[in-house]
C-alpha cells in the first residue's frame, strides 16, 4: 500500500516505495473505505451516470496518477462526492510522469494530477496549463502564503491547486532518545555532538540510503537551505547560480563532516532498508519524508518521532521546510473549462481533503481549515512544522529541471557519497553539465 | 507472389528498423525536448557526450567488459560444461537442467535475486561468508558491483551457451572421433582439431548471441539500481535521456547512434571474416 510517493519523481522514480508489507491496520481501513466507496449511490468507478452536477455541467475528465490501490480508491471516493460528472483516467504513477510531456501535448484530460514547484512552472511556462488565478481569488484565504507561492508560475499567475503534502524531517525512535538521554539537536554542532555520543553508544548515528538516487537529495537540500537560505536554493535550482560557487562547495564540505556518522554503503541501500535499520534501533536518526511511516507498524510506528533539520547559520535558522506538495492543474487543451474549475474549487475545499486523508493518512492536508482531529501525533506535528515554516521547498528534483535532476544530480550525489574528498572536481563537473543542459 | 513475400518483410524492415535508425541519426544532431521546436546543433551532442558527461566513458567500458567477460569467460565455460555433459556421465540430465534453469529466468528476475543475495545488510552472501560485522557492499560499491552483476549474467549465459554446444556436440558424427582416435590423436587433440571445427555453425550462433547479449545488456542493471553508480551501460544512458521527463531526445539519440556504431563495428568485422573465409573456400 504505497500510498505516498516519496518526494521525488525523476523518471528513474520507478523506484517508488514498494508496497510495504506492513500497515495491516491501514490496509483494512482502506478496504473498509473502498467498500464504502462501492456502496455509494453514484457508481463512481464507472461514472457513466451524469449527476445533477454543480455549475460546471457536462463531464470533466480527470487524469490521475493515483494508481496505487489506496490512493486510487480514496481519490475516486472524493471525486464521487464532488457532485460533478467526473470521468477518471488512471495511469500508473511512473508511466504518467514519464509521459507527461507527450500527454499534455496530445489529448490531455481537463484536470490532471501533478506536483507543485518547478515541475508545475515548467509546463505552465510552455503554455500547457490553464491560468487559474480566478480560482485563487476565492480560495486564497484558505491556504498559507507558502502554499500560494508553491502554486504560482514564473509569470505570477496561479496554475495549481495544492491537495496534500508530506514534509521531510529527521526521524528517530522516542524510546531510544529517552533511554540514552539524548536531546533533540537544535544546531549543527548539537547534531554532531549527538552523533558522536550515539557512536560511542554503539549506534550508527545516521541512517543513509541512496540506491534509488533521490533520497540523498533531501540531505543536500537541507544543508543547502540551512547554510545558504531558501532563496539561494531556488536560484541554484533554477540554474542561476554557479555550482562552483563557494556556497555550494560549503554544502558538500558540511555534508562531509557528517559522513563519518552515516551508515556506510549508502549507494547500495534502499530507503526501505535504511528505515528498517532505524526501526530495529541499529541506527539513531534518519532524514526522510513522512512516507517513511509506511515501513513501521504497531509499537514501532507509535515510537516514531521527528525533529526539523538543525540550524546551521543563524540567519537562516530552521526557516525552510522541505515538503513536496501534490495537487491538480488544468491542461491548456481543456474541453470543459467551467467544469474543471468547479472541480478544482471543490478539491481545494477542506471537505474534499478531509475525505481524502481519512483514506490515505500518510499525508497532511494543505487547506488551513482541514479537520485535523483525526490526525496521528506525527501528522499533527507535521502540520506544526510546515505551519511554522517561513518557506516551503519542494525537493531537489521538483525544484529544478527534470533532465538536470535525473541525468546530472543523481550520479553526482552518488559519486560524492563514494568519493567525498573531491568536492572541487565534483562541483566543476556539475557546473559544466548544468551549463549545457540549461542552455538547451 | 514472391514479390509479396520478399516485399513485405523488406517493407517492415525499412519501416521498423531503418526508419527509426535513420530518425535517431537525424535527431542526434539536434536539440529537442519533445515539446518545443527541433533545433539543429551540429556535433554539439557528440562533443558533449564524450567530454562533458561523466557516466559516458564508464558506460562504454562496462559494455566492453561485459563483452569480454561473456566472450572469454562465460562462453568457454559453457563449452566446457557441454563437453563434460556430452560424455554421458551419471545424472547428466540433472546437471543439464540445473545449468539451463537460469536461462528461463528473465534478467529482471535475476536482478531481483541479486538483491536477495547481494544486499549489504540483509543479503545471503554476506551471511554465508560470515561478513556481518564488516559487510561487503556487493551492489553499492562501484568497484565491485559490476563483477557481482557479471557473475549473475555469466551464470545465466553459461547455461545458454552450454545448451547450444550440447546440441552441436550431439550432432557430431562419432565416426570422426573414432577416426581421430585410430590415427593416434589424444583427447585434447581430437577435440580442438576435429570436433571443434565441425561445430563452426554453432560457434557462429554463440558468437552472435554473446555480442548481442553484451551490447543490449540493460534489464539486470536497471532492476538493481537503474544502471548507476558503477553499473552504467550505454543502453541505460539512452533510456535515461530519452524516456521520461528528462526528454533530452537529441542527446539520447546521439548516445544511441554511438551504440549503433559500436554494434556495426562488430557486425562488419564478423561479416568481413565470413566472406573472406568463403572466398578462401571457393
Amino acid at each position: 500500500m504505497a500510498t505516498v510517493q516519496p518526494g521525488r519523481t525523476v523518471p528513474a522514480m520507478r523506484a517508488r516505495p514498494t508496497p510495504g508489507p506492513l500497515n495491516r491496520r491501514r490496509l483494512l481501513g482502506g478496504a473498509a473505505y473502498a467498500a464504502g466507496a462501492l456502496a455509494l449511490p453514484v457508481g463512481l468507478a464507472a461514472c457513466e451516470k451524469p449527476t445533477d452536477g454543480g455549475g460546471g455541467g457536462g463531464t470533466v475528465t480527470f487524469g490521475s496518477n493515483y494508481s496505487d490501490e489506496v490512493p486510487k480508491k480514496a481519490v475516486a471516493e472524493v471525486l464521487a462526492a464532488s457532485g460533478l460528472d467526473v470521468k477518471i483516467n488512471t495511469v500508473d504513477h511512473n508511466t504518467f510522469q514519464e509521459n507527461i510531456t507527450r500527454y499534455l501535448q496530445a489529448t490531455p484530460d481537463d484536470v490532471f494530477t501533478w506536483f507543485s514547484g518547478f515541475r508545475m512552472q515548467y509546463f505552465a511556462a510552455q503554455g500547457l496549463a490553464t491560468d487559474i488565478s480566478d480560482i485563487w481569488q476565492s480560495i486564497g484565504g484558505d491556504f498559507s502564503a507558502a502554499m500560494k507561492q508553491a502554486s504560482t508560475g514564473t509569470d505570477g499567475k496561479q496554475y495549481f491547486v495544492p491537495f496534500y503534502y508530506y514534509p521531510w524531517a529527521v526521524f528517530y525512535r522516542k524510546s531510544v532518545f529517552q533511554e540514552k538521554g539524548y536531546q533533540v539537536p537544535k544546531t549543527w554542532d548539537d547534531l554532531k555532538a549527538l552523533a558522536t555520543k550515539m557512536k560511542s553508544d554503539g549506534l550508527i548515528p545516521i541512517a543513509m540510503a541512496d540506491k534509488d538516487g533521490w533520497p540523498a537529495m533531501g540531505t543536500f537540500d537541507y544543508i543547502n537551505m540551512r547554510s545558504n537560505g531558501y532563496d539561494f536554493h531556488v536560484s541554484l535550482m533554477a540554474g542561476k547560480e554557479s555550482w562552483e560557487d563557494n556556497r555550494v562547495k560549503q554544502v558538500f564540505t558540511l555534508w562531509r563532516e557528517l559522513l563519518p556518522y552515516c551508515q556506510p554503503g549508502a549507494n547500495g541501500r534502499t530507503w526501505q532498508e535504511a528505515a528498517q535499520s532505524l526501526g530495529q534501533k541499529q541506527t539513531g536518526m534518519y532524514l526522510l519524508g513522512m512516507f517513511v511511516g509506511q515501513q513501521f507498524q504497531g509499537e514501532v510506528a507509535a515510537d516514531m518521532d521527528f525533529f526539523p533539520f538543525p540550524q546551521i547559520v543563524e540567519a537562516h535558522g530552521q526557516d525552510a521546510v522541505e515538503a513536496p506538495i501534490d495537487g491538480f492543474m488544468i491542461s491548456s487543451k481543456v474541453k470543459n473549462v467551467d467544469g474543471a474549475k468547479e472541480l478544482l474549487r471543490y478539491l481545494a475545499s477542506a471537505k474534499a481533503q478531509n475525505a481524502y486523508l481519512r483514506s490515505d493518512p500518510n499525508n497532511v492536508a494543505t487547506h488551513n481549515g482541514a479537520d485535523t482531529s483525526g490526525y496521528s501525533a506525527l501528522q499533527k506535528k507535521a502540520v506544526e512544522l510546515v505551519g511554522g515554516a517561513k518557506q516551503i521547498s519542494q525537493f531537489l528534483d521538483r525544484d529544478t529541471r527534470p533532465d538536470f535532476a535525473s541525468t546530472v544530480m543523481i550520479p553526482s550525489l552518488q559519486s560524492f557519497l563514494n568519493k567525498p574528498d573531491d568536492v572541487d572536481g565534483l562541483c566543476k563537473r556539475i557546473e559544466s553539465q548544468k551549463k549545457t543542459i540549461f542552455a538547451s | 507472389m514472391i514479390g509479396l513475400l520478399l516485399g513485405l518483410p523488406l517493407l517492415l524492415d525499412l519501416v521498423l528498423i531503418w526508419g527509426p535508425a535513420l530518425a535517431s541519426i537525424g535527431l542526434s544532431f539536434t536539440s529537442w525536448d519533445g515539446l518545443g521546436e527541433i533545433r539543429p546543433v551540429g556535433l554539439d551532442n557528440y562533443v558533449n557526450i564524450v567530454s562533458n558527461y561523466p557516466p559516458f566513458w564508464p558506460a562504454v567500458w562496462h559494455n566492453l567488459l561485459w563483452l569480454a567477460f561473456l566472450g572469454l569467460v562465460a562462453t568457454p565455460f559453457g563449452l566446457f560444461l557441454a563437453v563434460l555433459l556430452d560424455r554421458e556421465m551419471r545424472f547428466t540430465r540433472f546437471y543439464q537442467t540445473a545449468f539451463y534453469l537460469p536461462v528461463v529466468l528473465s534478467l529482471a528476475v535475476v536482478g531481483f535475486l541479486a538483491q536477495l543475495i547481494f544486499s549489504r545488510d540483509y543479503g545471503a552472501a554476506n551471511a554465508l561468508l560470515g561478513r556481518t560485522d564488516n559487510p561487503v557492499d556487493w551492489l553499492g560499491d562501484p568497484s565491485i558491483n559490476l563483477w557481482s552483476v557479471l557473475l549473475l549474467v555469466g551464470w545465466r549465459h553459461v547455461g545458454y551457451v552450454m545448451l547450444l554446444y550440447l546440441a552441436g556436440l550431439k550432432a557430431v558424427d562419432p565416426g570422426l572421433k573414432e577416426a581421430a582416435a585410430i590415427d593416434g590423436a589424444n583427447e585434447p587433440q581430437t577435440f580442438f582439431r576435429v570436433v571443434f571445427p565441425t561445430l563452426r555453425p554453432v560457434n557462429v550462433i554463440v558468437l552472435v548471441i554473446t555480442v548481442i547479449e553484451a551490447l543490449r545488456a540493460f534489464d539486470i542493471v536497471y532492476a538493481i539500481n537503474r544502471g548507476r553508480n558503477g553499473l552504467e551501460l550505454l543502453s541505460v544512458l539512452v533510456t535515461d535521456n530519452i524516456v521520461g521527463e528528462a526528454s533530452r531526445i537529441g542527446y539520447g539519440s546521439a548516445i544511441a547512434v554511438i551504440l549503433l556504431l559500436i554494434s556495426t563495428g562488430f557486425i562488419a568485422t564478423y561479416l568481413v571474416q565470413v566472406f573472406r573465409r568463403e572466398e578462401d573456400q571457393a
